[in-house]
């Protein structure tokens, strides 16, 4: 077998693994992986993901929308968003761990820290962006402020928001793999037990990750398409 | 304010842990070229000789990335220079999958290991068929380990094993001495221990199978926060190791369950090499291992780990303490 081939070899073998039950050195006879416990995983890494994209949407969406809004707060904003893609989301989970323990309530605040920062820009910036004419028109037509922001300046942020919205879920889905570090046990138990699931286990766990992400990333593409008003689409003539 | 402080501490060892724990630290290749152990003396009992001849060799020693097993690389890494080696460490390496990886395409030249995780993780043994005798044990490894053409040196005096934890409070109140007293107990607890934990038979699953045991839940958590998950009162029990050093400075707030059916073998430290680099190392090298790790029983063990895991000191610096107390290097 040449050097090329090994991979290869082991890319198989993390397919066989998500599929069929594999044995194991270290478990006393039981069998390890294949799909029943790939599916549990996912879905609990899916689980996981879900709760901290809904707290992260409602704190940050609102937020961002309004300060755009009101074109205030750039600089503070700005500020939070930095600081909060720059803590390492690691040292995250061990804070809050130490703080309020660990399980499925601080992984999920953890994990939507993470996805706060995109979310909040984005809404901001797609607010921003929207034409000052047609918020003029619109306020001179009578709506109110909740009106615009609701009626106008959403629908014209659209494809802004939800670009926020995607990065978010993709980070927040991806770095859902350490939560199995503080109790809650998803796809990560694959790749980080290498110890029990080999290393078939372990690429089978980041091969799974990938095609989640992936899936998740065209869902919400083509919510954005239906989202998006027909007037904001490039025309292809 | 001693509340706070303690918080603090439990912080920061939570953070370095995990920090550890995934290999955040940079690859951790430090060159230790420290010259010399010459002793101005001559003949301090014990003190490593430097040989010439060594400086020709060059060594690369592993470590898993957890405290003991970086404190017993950094013994040897410093041992192995005081003797004249030129030496490298490499501390974080993930498991013992990834360091005996490591060693068969000669990233490392040797690592040390338990002799209990040895025979059961590379060689498949039982958690029940591992020798208590820690001679038999590292023999029966050895014999695997030749058949690929490894070779794992004669073991530490100290041995280190999981052990199921709790906290005095628990204790008392159900009564429990060993693990089989946790039997129509064990329904209302929860256990935590390492998210490898969960599967392995040397761990919950032979809680499960061996004992007959069920918990009320169990909870997979990093490492570092075996004894976080206890003082916070999250968890009823902890997978702990023998050779905590919270064991021995807070007698009166943790206590060990005896294993009373052996599920969790002992495992005294077997420094496994290849013999190519025991041939090419020449006698100095495995002299020099067997003869700085005869100090090494539990007390000493636990005192090591008490200065990174509690004082924060680092491997290196406990490990220098140790050699220099010890009066093996000057």
């Amino acid at each position: 077998m040449n050097d090329f081939q090994v991979p290869l070899a082991g890319f198989g073998g993390a397919l066989e693994f998500i599929f069929s039950p594999q044995s194991s050195n270290v478990t006393g006879g039981k069998s390890v992986g294949g799909l029943e416990q790939s599916l549990d995983l996912a879905l609990k890494q899916l689980e996981v993901t879900g709760l901290a994209m809904a707290v992260a949407l409602i704190i940050a969406l609102p937020l961002g929308l309004y300060l755009g809004h009101k074109g205030k707060g750039e600089q503070v904003l700005v500020g939070v968003a930095n600081a909060g893609r720059a803590i390492p989301e690691l040292a995250l989970i061990a804070l809050v761990a130490a703080l309020i323990g660990v399980g499925l309530v601080p992984v999920t605040l953890a994990l939507a820290v993470l996805g706060i920062p995109p979310i909040l820009t984005n809404a901001y910036v797609g607010v921003r962006q929207v034409d000052a004419a047609t918020v003029d028109a619109a306020r001179g037509m009578g709506m109110s402020e909740s009106a615009i922001i609701r009626k106008v300046e959403l629908p014209l942020a659209v494809p802004t928001v939800m670009g926020g919205i995607r990065s978010s879920t993709i980070a927040i889905l991806a770095t859902a793999t350490i939560a199995p570090l503080a109790g809650v046990v998803t796809l990560g138990d694959y790749i980080i037990n290498e110890g029990i699931y080999g290393l078939d286990g372990r690429i089978a766990g980041a091969i799974l990750v990938a095609v989640l992400a992936l899936s998740l990333e065209g869902i919400l593409a083509l919510l954005q398409r239906r989202l998006t008003s027909d007037g904001l689409k490039l025309k292809t003539v | 304010m001693r509340i706070d402080k303690t918080r603090w501490r439990a912080l920061l060892a939570t953070l370095a842990a995990l920090a550890l724990t995934l290999g955040i630290a940079a690859c951790g290749d430090s060159d230790d070229s420290t010259t010399s152990g010459s002793t101005e003396g001559g003949e301090a009992t014990g003190a490593i000789q430097q040989n010439p001849e060594n400086g020709k060799v060059n060594l690369t020693i592993g470590s898993k990335n957890f405290p003991e097993q970086e404190i017993l690389g950094e013994i040897y890494a410093q041992a192995l220079s005081a003797a004249g080696y030129k030496v490298k460490t490499a501390h974080n390496l993930g498991s013992e999958t990834v360091a005996l990886k490591a060693l068969k395409t000669d990233q490392i030249s040797g690592y040390p290991e338990y002799a209990s995780t040895a025979l059961t993780s590379f060689f498949g043994l039982e958690p029940e068929e591992v020798p208590a005798n820690a001679d038999e044990a590292w023999e029966k490894a050895n014999e695997e380990f030749e058949k690929e053409d490894l070779q794992a040196f004669e073991p530490t005096p100290f041995a280190s094993a999981n052990a199921v934890g709790t906290t005095k409070e628990i204790a008392d109140k159900y009564d429990l001495k060993t693990v089989s007293d946790l039997e129509g107990v064990s329904e209302k607890l929860s256990l935590y221990g390492s998210p490898e934990c969960r599967q392995r038979i040397d761990c919950l699953a032979g809680l499960e199978s061996l004992y007959g045991l069920e918990f009320k839940s169990f909870t997979p958590v990093d490492i570092g926060l075996r004894y976080t998950v206890l003082e916070k009162g999250q968890a009823d029990l902890s997978i702990l190791f023998t050779t905590d050093p919270q064991l021995a400075a807070e007698s009166d707030k943790f206590v060990i369950l005896e294993d009373d059916k052996e599920v969790f073998p002992a495992g005294n430290v077997i420094f496994v090499t290849s013999k190519k680099v025991a041939e090419e190392a020449g006698p100095d090298y495995e002299e020099t291992i067997l003869q700085v790790q005869e100090g090494l029983d539990l007390k000493v063990m636990q005192e090591l780990d008490a200065r990174v895991e509690l004082e924060k000191q680092t491997p290196k610096e406990a490990a220098k303490a140790y050699l220099e107390s010890a009066g093996y290097i000057g």
